[in-house]
């Protein structure tokens, strides 16, 4: 019988390039699942596009943060920027978003669930967007104690807690079965200088996890151009080109913030 | 002071903790190398109300700590540069989660900030350092909080960008109608003069407590939060449905409310975490329209 190994994708950011390429990767890496945990709009161009990808490749997909907002037709991204600047992107980001995306499938978003529970290898994961208390709660690597998530695992009845929502991927190992996983972004790199974007490959055997953190090289001009064709600020543009997170960087905290150029 | 009269206090509503997702330590009471005309609670060189806490009383809140899965821990004082034993607290802290120190910024030798430098090397957490200025000028920073504090102030946020941190600069947005952009234009700017390129910024509201009472006036009589107001409103908001502020005389609601006696909850942190808080004071209708301003801009993370 053949190890169960499943393809986890965190958000999207309308970057339908870089998504086809993910789910032709994992599904070389013989992924016996593909998952998406959410934020399917916002940043990048067309955002219609990346729903046909999802839906033929039979990705199972949560609501984000985004993906409420959008369905529900609210004001922003519920992603809390109080810095003007970052409220500025936010804003044509999400206004952008909202009116390129057609209505069948912002009901398809609302009609999307919030959380996924399955067992992997006798261990019972949870995948969420943000945290499994709350969809736009930040996990960073450098200000999640290791205590807090083992609370959140006690108090909802996990052994492994997955997640996205800040963009950057991330694992660390709670206890001898138990693990958070932040899966990071498959739509936008993970301001380390590098185009690419990354996915999680994860499998399971006698409870224990095995994460990969997976590199997606993609045709990252090809986006760019997309996203030029559609006018979009040229900072998000050169996040795409250079790795660099150009925008929204008040929510990063000292250690995220200082790895990154800006 | 508080002037809250009976009746006012019963008819002013409770809210319970949610979650403790901040721990806050008075660290160093209400001493403070300065004596800034604004300040909230009166922190003064002189003010003794509340002295520093000591290693005992800080290891046995961190302990308690993690059962209660708190999430990021504050240092305030006063000064917390004050407090001798800062450093080890902060690397008994940094062992369990990220902490954030809010400091005027005017205590950073170089010998300081060298271990600052090592023991945010040491932590796989985030170590935060922020610091208040009163305004981009000299005019305006020092009139309120001293002369030479403004020089003083940059001088260190000069030192501690050069041994790489990013730290968190905020200021009160003046209550005079002053443009959020502009000051932030004019603040990247004059940090930029002390290498701070790429500023962490964060513009604070008025509290109208304590000494800041001169300035700006007190709360109107009906400035209070009530029961109508919490109807549809998001609890979360409140940073008390968060945190908890341990002092080295019990704990209290939060760390606006230390000149309040009816803020202090308990002795202990578990016991202060079980009860809820009751909005009686002025401040907390500050709080309830601007939102958990304390904490650090990590939006959506609950505040
Ligand atoms: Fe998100």
């Amino acid at each position: 019988m053949t190890r169960e190994r499943i393809a986890v994708f965190g958000g999207v950011y309308s970057n339908h390039v870089a998504l086809a390429a993910a789910i032709a990767d994992a599904s070389d890496r013989g992924a016996t699942a593909l998952y998406c945990l959410g934020d399917l709009g916002a940043f990048g161009p067309s955002p219609d596009k990346v729903f046909p990808l999802l839906q033929d490749a039979s990705v199972r997909v949560m609501r984000g943060n985004y993906d409420d907002s959008i369905a529900r037709g609210l004001d922003d991204c519920q992603c809390g920027y109080t810095d003007p600047r970052d409220n500025h992107y936010a804003r044509l980001s999400y206004q952008y978003t909202f009116a390129n995306t057609n209505p069948a499938h912002r009901a398809w978003l609302a009609a999307l669930p919030d959380h996924f529970r399955f067992t992997l290898g006798g261990l019972r994961v949870l995948c969420c967007h943000g945290s499994p208390r709350q969809m736009n709660e930040f996990l960073w690597e450098s200000t999640t104690p290791t205590h807090f998530l083992s609370k959140l695992t006690r108090d909802h009845d996990c052994d492994v807690l997955i997640g996205t929502h800040t963009g950057i991927h991330w694992q660390r190992q709670l206890g001898p079965s138990a693990w958070y996983v932040n899966v990071g972004a498959v739509g936008r790199p993970a301001n380390d200088g590098h185009p690419h974007v990354w996915y999680a490959m994860l499998g399971a055997r006698d409870r224990v996890l095995d994460v990969e953190f997976v590199p997606v090289a993609y045709d990252h001009e090809a986006l760019a151009n997309d996203m030029r064709d559609e006018r979009l600020p040229a900072e998000f543009i050169e996040t795409i080109r250079t790795g660099w997170w150009t925008t929204c960087l008040e929510v990063l905290p000292q250690r995220e913030r200082a790895r990154g150029k800006y | 002071m508080s002037c809250t009269t009976s009746t006012e206090a019963a008819s002013a509503p409770a809210v319970p903790l949610t979650a403790l997702d901040q721990l806050w330590f008075q660290v160093s009471g209400t001493v403070c190398n300065l004596r800034c005309r604004h300040c909230f609670i009166s922190c003064a060189p002189d003010n003794h109300a509340f002295w520093f806490m000591d290693r005992v009383q800080v290891s046995a809140a961190l302990a308690e700590s993690t059962a209660l899965g708190v999430k990021e821990y504050y240092f305030t004082g006063g000064e917390p540069f004050m407090q001798p034993a800062l450093p080890a607290m902060l690397a008994e802290t940094l062992a369990l989660g990220p902490a954030t120190v809010l400091t005027n910024g005017t205590l950073f030798t170089p010998r300081r900030v060298a271990e600052l430098a090592r023991l945010a090397a040491a932590s796989m957490y985030s170590l935060e350092l922020r610091v208040s200025l009163d305004g981009v000028t000299v005019e305006a920073n020092d009139a309120i909080r001293g002369p030479g504090t403004f020089a003083r102030a940059l001088d260190g946020i000069g030192r501690v960008v050069a041994a790489g941190f990013l730290p968190i600069i905020t200021t009160v947005l003046p209550g005079d109608g002053s443009e959020a952009e502009v000051l932030l234009q004019d603040f990247r700017a004059v940090l930029g003069r002390v290498g701070y390129t790429r500023p962490r910024l964060k513009l604070l509201p008025t509290l109208r407590l304590g000494a800041e009472v001169a300035r700006s006036g007190r709360y109107a009589p009906d400035e209070r939060v009530t029961h109508e107001m919490l109807h549809g409103y998001d609890l979360d908001r409140l940073l008390c449905t968060r945190a908890r502020l341990v002092t080295a005389r019990g704990v209290y609601a939060c760390p606006i409310l230390l000149d309040h006696p009816s803020a202090r909850l308990a002795d202990a942190l578990g016991e202060a975490t079980r009860l809820s808080v009751t909005l009686r004071e002025q401040a907390c209708y500050t709080c309830w329209q601007e939102g958990a301003i304390c904490a650090n801009a990590t939006a959506g993370a609950g505040a």
